[in-house]
């Protein structure tokens, strides 16, 4: 299995961007190297606005930008890109309307040895609250490049979460990626499995485990938290009838809530979450904290029975 | 009537348009409305190349942005006795399903608003990404704004006051209203800021200061200065000296119609000092 980091499918996706969009223009706070933006950067130098250690002015920046018809793309980690900024963001982005894609990079614990103050959280849980915010966490490599593309072409304020590690680029090259779309990666009848970003890898892993052992798990890669794909995710458990989700961020405004949400609305159904339990992280090797954590194929089974067990 | 006679009674209407909206709702900023009434007339009426068909883009045009939004009466005023929206709209102010909300909104498409503002430090960046997309656009066009001098003291002003002039922004004139207090009271007594000329200037602007910062001529003589400096490497700030409150006597001196609206005795004796020029809302 190749493995490659999202960042760089980030990278990848806005140098084509730069290309094939003219009026896609780029900011980023000091961090263009981790970012993967000096592609962009060299072949679009007049494209290319280096803020400095600045991320509220670059947000504002990037608002701006958009009267005028540019379609920004802010780059710096996760935490910078909103806890730091989320007023700027909430009122000349959000409640402006404005067509910003809020690119974050090195999100969750898998950011590794820089420790807690570093590993955001907490950031899918503002970002979905904010009124018409459409946040996307991809899986791997491939699809992270896809969606850089493919928020271009949506007008409306996006936030584009993804990592620092490298890790399995399984998902096909040059996919078409659609906004609120769920993808079925496997078909099963005993349990829901709804992952996002890398722990969408886990959960296949997960899977062929759990067959071995006799149960048939379905896997769903909810690559758009916001908007969610509700069709989707209730065909699934109207068969399965429990559901296990699964992703590198706190339980409280995560995917897992944001599922629960829907299904005790909906279809009320046995569900476990994979998820950081209203902690912080801390320094280490990216998937010796996932373990630590809790954060592995290995809870994804344990939860899988459990919520079998609750039917 | 010549020019500057004509623009004095239009700021008199602003000021009429003022104190009966926020009067009308209880709620509102008077105070730094009405100091900033003859700078708002200026540019609207005279110094900024617009069009009253709003179109967000602003292309080919000048652009002004609100970075104080709580001053909102003012502006909305001015637009719409520029034609960008019907003044009987003013009646509308903070009530219930209004476009003109208690700070600048673009939500429900208020024509002449292109940002969202009030809570405070946020314009100038915002004015600076539309400067760069001016020149990407080979767009000749100024942006203006208009920030509090108590809104200094947020910090994002400084991340952005340092780009301009690391990145030679020079198509932006932006304004302070220098009334020298804030909610709390007196700048001094809140924060002492230090001297702002100074300061803009170790960070590479080019300062132009106005002491008269109410009196229409010295108004458009300092912006009209202050465009020639543009294009030149330089980001634009005049310091603006106003009086919060001009134009109605008891309001003026104190910082205490920051956000304060008046009686209806107040407002009788507000409006007796400022007599109908353009016809009420």
């Amino acid at each position: 299995m190749e493995m490659k980091d999202t960042r760089s499918g980030f990278g990848a996706g806005l140098t084509e961007l730069g290309q094939t969009n003219e009026n896609v223009v780029a900011l980023c706070a000091d961090l263009t190297g981790s970012l993967k933006m000096g592609d962009f950067a060299t072949k679009h130098p007049d494209r290319f606005f280096q803020v400095g250690i600045a991320e509220a002015n670059m947000i504002g920046m990037a608002a701006g930008l958009t009267v005028g018809g540019k379609i920004p793309f802010t780059g710096t980690f996760a935490n910078f890109s909103t806890a730091r900024v989320y007023d700027q963001i909430r009122q000349t982005i959000s409640y402006s309307e404005k067509n910003v894609k809020i690119c974050a990079s090195h999100a969750g614990l898998t950011l590794g040895e820089d420790g807690a103050t570093h590993q955001t959280l907490e950031d899918i849980g503002m970002m979905k609250m904010l009124p018409g915010m459409v946040v996307i966490n991809p899986c791997d490599y491939n699809q992270t490049k896809a969606a850089t593309i493919a928020i271009a072409d949506y007008v409306g304020p996006v936030y584009l979460r993804f990592g620092r590690p490298k890790v399995p680029n399984f998902t096909p090259k040059n996919q078409d990626f659609k906004i609120g779309k769920a993808l079925h990666l496997e078909e099963g009848t005993d349990v829901s499995i709804f992952a996002t970003g890398h722990l969408v890898w886990q959960a296949l892993e997960a899977q062929i485990e759990l067959k071995k052992q006799g149960i048939s798990a379905e896997v769903i890669n909810i690559h758009t938290i916001k908007p969610l794909d509700n069709n989707a995710i209730l065909e699934s458990v109207k068969k399965t009838k429990c559901v296990v989700t699964a992703e590198e961020h706190q339980m409280n405004g995560g995917l897992g809530d944001s599922i629960a949400q829907l299904l005790s609305r909906e279809l009320p159904t046995p569900l476990e979450m994979v998820a950081m339990n209203d902690s912080f992280g801390e320094s280490g090797p990216p998937m010796k904290l996932m373990e630590k954590y809790g954060l592995t194929s290995k809870e994804i089974i344990q939860s899988a029975k459990k919520a079998i067990s609750r039917k | 009537m010549t020019k500057i006679p004509k623009l004095e009674n239009i700021t008199i209407q602003v000021r009429r348009d003022i104190v009966r909206m926020v009067h009308d709702n209880n709620s509102g900023h008077p105070g730094g409305s009405l100091g900033c009434a003859e700078f708002m007339v200026a540019l609207y009426f005279e110094v900024m190349n617009h069009d009253k068909n709003f179109k967000m883009d602003g292309i080919g045009e000048d652009i002004f942005y609100l970075s104080n939004g709580h001053i909102s009466p003012v502006w909305y005023s001015v637009l719409a006795r520029s034609g960008y929206f019907s003044v009987s709209e003013l009646a509308t102010f903070r009530k219930l399903n209004s476009r003109l909300q208690g700070h600048p909104a673009t939500e429900e498409g208020l024509e002449g608003i292109r940002m969202s503002s009030g809570s405070l430090g946020q314009g100038l960046s915002v004015a600076l990404g539309t400067c760069q997309a001016k020149k990407l656009n080979n767009d000749n066009s100024i942006v203006y704004t208009l920030h509090g001098d108590g809104e200094l003291q947020e910090g994002q002003n400084w991340e952005a006051i340092m780009y301009a002039a690391g990145n030679k922004v020079d198509n932006i004139i932006a304004t302070v209203d220098y009334n020298q207090k804030q909610i709390d009271g007196s700048l001094e007594d809140v924060l002492p800021m230090g001297d702002l000329k100074a300061k803009f200037e170790a960070f590479g602007w080019m300062v132009f200061e106005e002491e008269r910062g109410n009196d229409m001529e010295s108004i458009l003589n300092v912006l009209n200065a202050a465009k020639s400096e543009t294009k030149k490497g330089k980001p634009i700030v005049i310091l603006l000296y106003t009086e919060m409150g001009n134009g109605v006597d008891y309001m003026m001196g104190t910082h205490k119609w920051h956000g304060s609206a008046p009686n209806d005795e107040q407002l009788e004796i507000a409006l007796s000092q400022n007599e109908e020029t353009l016809g009420d809302y």
